[in-house]
C-alpha cells in the first residue's frame, strides 16, 4: 500500500517539449498584444504573478498609511473617514487582488506542468479571466477619487453601515467585486476542468502532487461559495438602489442575515486563501528534507476534511450578534474541530522533517517560517474558537493578530516560498541566495514585530478598526507601526530578487533542486513556452 | 493520438457543463436562504425573529402555578414624526393563558404618512412560545395629519415555554414606509398581503 | 495591584517584553463571576497551546538541528504509519473535549436567563450610547467627553483619553443588571472588558444580556463593531456603586428628570436657551456637524449658513425632532427632553452668524413630542 507522491523520469519529455517550440504559432502577436491576446498557461501565470505583486504593494501601501497614523494616540495624518477607507481597501485589494490572484497565477504556471498537461483544458476562458481583474481593481481603487469617498465599511461591508449608510461610490464597489468574483469563478472551472480531464495518461487522482490537490479542492470551494458572494452582493445593490428590504429592518428585512449570508462565503475564502499554501509547502519540505511526504493520503484526506469543516462554521464570526445557546455551542464544537485535520497537516510537515537530510534553501526557509507561524496563528484560532472566551477577543486586536499571522507568515510567505521554488523553473536562474536569506530574515523579524504585539493590545482591550486609541495602547501601537514599515521596506528586496533572477544568475538545471521529484523538474529550465504537447508517461515509483 | 484529444475535449465540456451548472445552483441557494433563515428562525427562535402571520390559539390549560413577566417596549425611529405607546409597560401572565394589551399611535405631522411596526422578541429562544393571535406586526399603517389610531395585539405564552425563562420583552421599532417602496422584497420575503 | 497580578503570568514567558507601562497585557479577570469565569478559561486554553506549541517546535526544531545535510544527515525513508497517524488524530480531539467542557459550562452559565433586579436598555447611535433604567423613567444619552484638543494634540492628553463620556452608565454592585440592546442605525457593539460583557446592538432586534458586578469602580470600554466614522469616539463608561448610593442616585435622577419637565411651560429667554444649547451641541451634535457647524459634506451637511435652516424654522425642528430616514440624522424625539431639543434647535439657529434672532420655546416642541 505504500505509496509516494508522485515520481517521473527525469527529462524523458524534452523532446515533446521541444516538439512544441518548433510547432509554435507562425504568427505570435508582437509586443503588449503578445500579452494581452496570449493563452498559453505560463504567460498568463506570469500576468497573474505580476499583477498581484502589483497589487500587494498597493495593498500594503494602504497598510502603511494605517499604521502611520497609529503610530501615536491622536489623529495626526488622515481624518478617520479616511482611516475607514483605507482599512477597508487594504483588505479587499490583499484578499481579492493580492493573495487569491497569485494562487492563480501559481497554478496557472505548475498545474499544467505539475500533472503533464500542454496547457490549462479552456486557454482563451484563462485569457479572459485575468484581464477581467485589472478592469475590477482600476474601478475598485476609483472609488477612492469619487465624492464621498470609496467603500469606508469594513472588508466584511456589513449592512447597513454597507447599504442604508454607505457612500455614493458602494454601487461601483459592488461591480468590482461582481467582475474579481467571476474571474476566481472562471479561474476555477479552469483549472477543474484542467486536473479532471488533462492528467498524464497513467497518473491517478492520487499520484498527483499536493499543490495540485489542494488546488482542485480550493477550486470546488470557490465554485461553491462566489455565487453566494455574488448574491449577497447583488441583494445589496438591490437593497441600495431598487428599493428592497433584504437586510434592511425598517422594511421587515434582516441585517444579521447579510452575516449568515457573508460568513457562509466567508470561511470557505479563508481556506481557500490557505489551502493552495499547504499544497506548496508539502512540495517544498520533502524536497528539501530529500525524503519523501511522511503521510500524503492523509494530507488529501485532511484537506477534503477542512474544506468540508469549513461550509459549517460560519457563525463563529457571528458569536456576539444574539445567537441562541445551540447555535453557540454547535459552531463552537465544529469550529473546534478543524483543529484536528489541521493538526494532522502540521504534525505530517515535523515528521517528514524528522530523520531528513535537511538543507535550508530560501524556498525551505519561507516554508518552514509558515509551519511555525501558521501554527502560531492556528492557536489564536483555537482560542478564538472558545464561543466564551470570544466574548472578550471578538473584534479586538487580538482576532486581527490571529488574521493576519495566517495569511502574512501563512498564505503570504507561502507563495514567497513557493515563488523562490519555482524561479529557476520560470526564469533558467537561481534567485540570489544572499539576497534571498536577507529578504527572509527581514521578513520574519518584520511580521513578528508587527503582529505579536497586536496579541496583546488586544487583549489590553483595544478594538479594531479605530484610527485613535486609549494610551494604554501606546507602545503596542508604536512596536507595531515600526514593524509594519520594516517589514513593507524589506519586501522591495523581493522585487529586486525577482528582477535579477529573470535578467541572469547561476544557471539553473531542469532538475533545479537535488530532492525535487515532481513532473515539473522534467522540462528544461527555463520551461520552453511549449511544454508536454506529447503526454509524458507517467510512471508511479514504488517503494 | 487524435482520440485521445477528441475525449478529452468532450470531458472538458463535460466538466464545464456540471461546474456551471452548479454554480446556478449555489447562485440560487443564496436566495433560497432567505425564506430558509425565515423558517429556520421561525422554528429555532434564532435572532427574535417573530412569526409575521398571525397565529392560531392553541386551546391550552391555563397553568396558574407559573407567572411570565411580558415586557412591552415601543420606539420611534429616523424619518417618521410618529409617537407610538402601549397601554402598560407589562404584564404578567401565566402560561396558557389569552391576554389583550392596545397599542397607540399617534402621527403629530400635518401631512399623511405610512409607518411600519417591527417587532422583536428577547430572549431569542422565547419568541417560537409567544404566539400572537391578533398583531399588526409588520402591517403598513396610515395615519392621516394629527390622527391617533389604537390597536390591540392579543397574545398567548404557550405552556411549553422552557421552564428557566421567566422574562420575555417584546420591542416594536417604528419605522417610516416609503410610498414609493418597490415590493420586490416584500413580495419575496412573504411580508405583503398578511394583514390582520 | 490588579495589574501586577495580570502581568505575573507573562513575566514567566516573556520577561524581555515587560517595559515599565503599567497597564495590561492580558485580558482583565474583571470584576464579575463569568469575567473571572472566562479569563481561567482563556489561560487554561492558552497553557494548553504553548505545551502543544512547545511538543511540535521541539520536535521540529531539534529535527532541524539535527539532521542537517550540511552535516551530511542521510534521509530515512519512511513514510505512514496509521499508528501514528491514528494517534495524532484521536489525541488532539481528547485535548479539545477537554477544553469543550469548562467552555461549555461558562457559556451555559453566560445564558443564564433568570430573573435581573434592573433592566437598562441601551440604545447604539452613531456615535453615542443611549441609556434607559426601565420602569424608572431616567434615561440619558452618554457620548465621549474627551477635548477635541486633546484629539488634535494642542492639548496634553489625559489618563483616560478617548475613554471619558459625560454621563456614564451607573449600576449597582451585587444586583443582577439585565441589559437590552439595540440601535437605531448601524450595529454597533457595547464592550466593557472588566465586565466581560460584549454584545452586538442590532438596528431593528433586541439583544439580551447581563451582568452582576462584584466590586465598585470605574469601568470603561469602546464600541466594538465599526459603525463609521467615529466609532473610535464611542466610549462606554459604567460608574458601579453600592446599592445604597445607586437607590439615591436613581431617585435623584428622576426628580430632575420631573423638574425638567415642569419647567416646559414657562417662558425661557435667549441666552438661557443658548447656553443650554450649545452644551447640547457639544455633546450630541459636533461629532457629524463639527465644531462650528462647519459639518462635512456631503455626509453631514453644514449648519452655519446652511439657508434652508435659516429660512425655515419648522423644517429645522421637523429635522431635529424626527430625524432623517436612511441617513445619518436620527430623531431625537425620544432622546432628548422638550428643552433640549428647544435649546439646541434655537442654539443652532443663532450662532455662527446664523443670527434668526429666533427663540423656539420647549412648550412649543412639546407639542410635538408628546402626545
Amino acid at each position: 500500500m505504500a505509496k509516494l507522491p508522485p515520481k517521473s523520469m527525469p527529462l524523458h519529455s524534452t523532446p515533446a517539449a521541444a516538439d512544441g517550440q518548433l510547432n509554435t504559432h507562425t504568427a505570435l502577436p508582437k509586443g503588449v498584444m503578445r500579452w494581452v491576446l496570449t493563452t498559453n498557461h505560463k504567460e498568463i501565470g506570469t500576468l497573474y504573478l505580476l499583477f498581484s505583486l502589483s497589487m500587494f504593494f498597493v495593498g500594503g501601501v494602504f497598510a502603511l498609511v494605517v499604521r502611520a497614523e497609529l503610530f501615536q494616540p491622536g489623529l495626526q495624518l488622515i481624518d478617520p473617514e479616511f482611516f475607514n477607507q483605507m482599512t477597508t481597501m487594504h483588505g479587499l485589494i490583499m484578499v481579492f487582488a493580492a493573495v487569491m490572484p497569485a494562487f492563480t497565477g501559481l497554478a496557472n504556471w505548475m498545474i499544467p506542468l505539475q500533472i503533464g498537461a500542454p496547457d490549462m483544458a479552456l486557454p482563451r476562458l484563462n485569457n479572459f479571466s485575468f484581464w477581467l481583474l485589472p478592469v475590477a481593481f482600476t474601478l475598485l481603487l476609483s472609488t477612492l477619487l469619487m465624492p464621498g469617498g470609496g467603500p469606508n465599511f469594513g472588508w466584511t461591508f456589513y449592512a447597513p453601515l454597507s447599504t442604508t449608510y454607505a457612500p455614493a461610490s458602494t454601487t461601483f464597489f459592488i461591480l468590482a467585486i461582481h467582475i474579481a468574483g467571476i474571474s476566481s469563478i472562471l479561474g476555477a472551472i479552469n483549472i477543474i476542468a484542467t486536473i479532471l480531464n488533462m492528467r498524464a495518461p497513467g497518473m491517478r487522482l492520487m499520484d498527483m502532487p499536493l499543490f495540485v490537490w489542494t488546488w482542485l479542492i480550493t477550486a470546488f470551494l470557490l465554485i461553491a461559495v462566489m455565487p453566494v458572494l455574488a448574491g449577497v452582493i447583488t441583494m445589496m445593490l438591490m437593497d441600495i438602489n431598487f428599493g428592497t428590504n433584504f437586510f434592511n429592518a425598517a422594511g421587515g428585512g434582516d441585517p444579521v442575515l447579510f452575516q449568515h449570508l457573508f460568513w457562509f462565503f466567508g470561511h470557505p475564502e479563508v481556506y481557500i486563501m490557505i489551502l493552495p499554501a499547504f499544497g506548496i509547502v508539502s512540495a517544498i519540505i520533502p524536497t528539501f528534507a530529500r525524503k519523501p511526504l511522511f503521510g500524503y493520503t492523509s494530507m488529501v484526506y485532511a484537506t477534503a476534511a477542512i474544506a468540508l469543516l469549513s461550509f459549517l462554521v460560519w457563525a463563529h464570526h457571528m458569536f456576539l450578534v444574539g445567537l441562541p445557546l445551540v447555535a453557540e455551542l454547535f459552531f463552537m464544537y465544529s469550529t473546534m474541530l478543524i483543529a484536528v485535520p489541521t493538526g494532522v497537516k502540521v504534525f505530517n510537515w515535523v515528521t517528514t522533517l524528522f530523520r531528513g537530510s535537511i538543507s535550508f534553501e530560501p524556498p525551505m526557509l519561507f516554508a518552514l517560517a509558515f509551519v511555525v507561524l501558521f501554527t502560531i496563528g492556528g492557536f489564536s484560532g483555537i482560542m478564538l474558537a472558545i464561543a466564551p472566551a470570544d466574548f472578550q477577543y471578538h473584534d479586538t486586536y487580538f482576532v486581527v493578530a490571529h488574521f493576519h499571522y495566517v495569511l502574512v507568515p501563512g498564505a503570504i510567505f507561502a507563495i514567497m516560498a513557493g515563488a523562490y521554488y519555482w524561479l529557476p523553473k520560470w526564469t533558467g536562474h537561481y534567485p540570489n541566495e544572499r539576497l534571498a536569506q536577507w529578504h527572509f530574515w527581514l521578513s520574519v523579524i518584520g511580521v513578528n514585530l508587527t503582529f505579536f504585539p497586536m496579541h496583546f493590545a488586544g487583549l489590553a482591550g483595544m478594538p479594531r478598526r479605530i484610527p485613535d486609541y486609549a494610551l494604554q495602547f501606546a507602545d503596542f501601537n508604536m512596536v507595531s507601526s515600526i514593524g509594519a514599515f520594516f517589514f513593507g521596506t524589506s519586501q522591495l528586496l523581493f522585487v529586486i530578487v525577482v528582477v535579477i533572477c529573470v535578467r541572469g544568475g547561476k544557471k539553473a538545471p531542469a532538475k533545479a533542486w537535488e530532492g525535487a521529484e515532481d513532473l515539473e523538474w522534467s522540462v528544461p529550465s527555463p520551461a520552453p513556452l511549449h511544454t508536454f504537447e506529447r503526454p509524458p508517461k507517467f510512471e508511479r515509483s514504488t517503494s | 493520438m487524435e482520440t485521445r484529444q477528441q475525449e478529452q475535449e468532450k470531458a472538458v465540456k463535460r466538466t464545464v457543463v456540471r461546474s456551471i451548472a452548479a454554480l446556478i445552483g449555489m447562485f440560487a441557494f443564496a436566495f433560497s436562504l432567505i425564506p430558509l433563515y425565515d423558517v429556520f428562525c421561525q422554528v429555532t427562535g434564532l435572532n427574535g425573529k417573530v412569526s409575521k402571520r398571525a397565529q392560531q390559539i392553541t386551546h391550552q390549560d391555563v397553568d396558574d402555578s407559573r407567572y411570565i413577566t411580558v415586557q412591552f417596549i415601543t420606539r420611534g425611529s429616523a424619518g417618521l414624526p410618529w409617537q407610538m405607546d402601549v397601554a402598560t409597560n407589562q404584564l404578567r401572565v401565566n402560561p396558557g393563558q389569552v391576554s389583550e394589551i392596545s397599542f397607540t399611535f399617534m402621527n403629530h405631522s400635518d401631512q399623511e404618512s405610512l409607518g411600519r411596526a417591527v417587532p422583536s422578541v428577547s430572549p431569542s429562544e422565547a419568541s417560537q412560545y409567544l404566539r400572537k393571535i391578533n398583531c399588526f406586526c409588520f402591517d403598513e399603517q396610515k395615519l392621516k395629519a394629527n390622527e391617533k389610531l389604537t390597536l390591540p395585539l392579543v397574545f398567548q405564552v404557550v405552556r411549553e415555554l422552557p421552564k428557566d425563562i421567566n422574562t420575555i420583552t417584546l420591542v416594536y421599532t417604528l419605522y417610516p414606509v416609503d410610498e414609493k417602496e418597490v415590493s420586490i422584497a416584500h413580495g419575496y420575503l412573504g411580508i405583503k398581503g398578511e394583514v390582520i | 495591584m490588579r495589574a501586577l497580578r495580570y502581568w505575573s503570568t507573562y513575566i514567566a514567558v516573556l520577561p524581555f517584553l515587560v517595559p515599565t507601562a503599567s497597564y495590561a497585557w492580558n485580558m482583565p479577570i474583571g470584576v464579575t463571576d463569568v469575567s473571572g469565569d472566562i479569563y481561567r478559561l482563556h489561560m487554561t486554553i492558552f497553557w494548553i497551546c504553548v505545551a502543544i506549541g512547545l511538543l511540535v517546535f521541539g520536535a521540529m526544531f531539534y529535527s532541524l538541528f539535527r539532521y542537517r545535510h550540511a552535516k551530511g544527515a542521510k534521509a530515512a525513508h519512511f513514510h505512514e504509519n496509521t499508528l501514528v497517524e491514528v494517534l495524532w488524530t484521536a489525541i488532539p480531539v481528547l485535548i479539545l473535549v477537554a477544553m469543550a467542557v469548562p467552555a461549555t459550562a461558562t457559556l451555559k452559565q453566560m445564558y443564564d436567563p433568570s430573573d435581573a433586579d434592573l433592566d437598562v436598555m441601551i440604545t447604539g447611535q452613531q456615535w453615542r450610547w443611549r441609556y434607559e433604567y426601565m420602569g424608572e423613567n431616567v434615561a440619558f444619552t452618554s457620548s465621549l467627553s474627551t477635548p477635541r484638543v486633546q484629539i488634535s494634540g494642542e492639548e496634553k492628553r489625559g489618563e483616560t483619553y478617548l475613554l471619558d463620556v459625560d454621563n456614564p452608565l451607573v449600576l449597582p454592585v451585587n444586583r443582577k443588571v439585565r441589559f437590552l440592546m439595540t440601535s437605531d442605525d448601524v450595529i454597533h457593539s457595547w464592550w466593557v472588558p472588566e465586565l466581560a460583557v460584549k454584545q452586538d446592538a442590532v438596528p431593528g432586534f433586541i439583544n439580551e444580556n447581563w451582568v452582576r458586578i462584584n466590586e465598585p469602580g470605574i469601568y470603561r470600554g469602546q464600541c466594538a463593531e465599526l459603525c463609521g466614522m467615529d466609532h473610535g469616539f464611542m466610549p462606554v463608561v459604567v460608574h458601579a456603586i453600592e446599592e445604597k448610593a445607586f437607590d439615591e442616585w436613581i431617585a435623584e435622577r428622576k426628580a430632575a428628570a420631573e423638574k425638567e419637565i415642569s419647567g416646559i411651560d414657562r417662558d425661557w429667554k435667549l441666552a438661557e436657551l443658548m447656553e443650554r444649547g450649545q452644551a447640547t451641541y457639544e455633546a450630541i451634535c459636533v461629532s457629524c456637524h463639527q465644531p462650528g457647524g462647519k459639518g462635512s459634506p456631503p455626509a453631514f451637511p453644514a449648519l452655519a449658513g446652511n439657508e434652508q435652516l435659516i429660512a425655515d424654522q419648522a423644517w429645522h425642528l421637523d429635522r431635529v425632532i424626527n430625524g432623517v430616514s436612511g441617513a445619518a440624522m436620527p430623531a431625537f424625539r425620544d432622546t432628548l427632553n422638550p428643552v433640549e431639543i428647544a435649546a439646541v434647535v434655537t442654539y443652532t439657529r443663532n450662532a455662527w452668524g446664523n443670527d434668526t434672532g429666533d427663540v423656539v420655546q420647549p412648550s412649543v416642541v412639546a407639542e410635538q413630542v408628546d402626545q
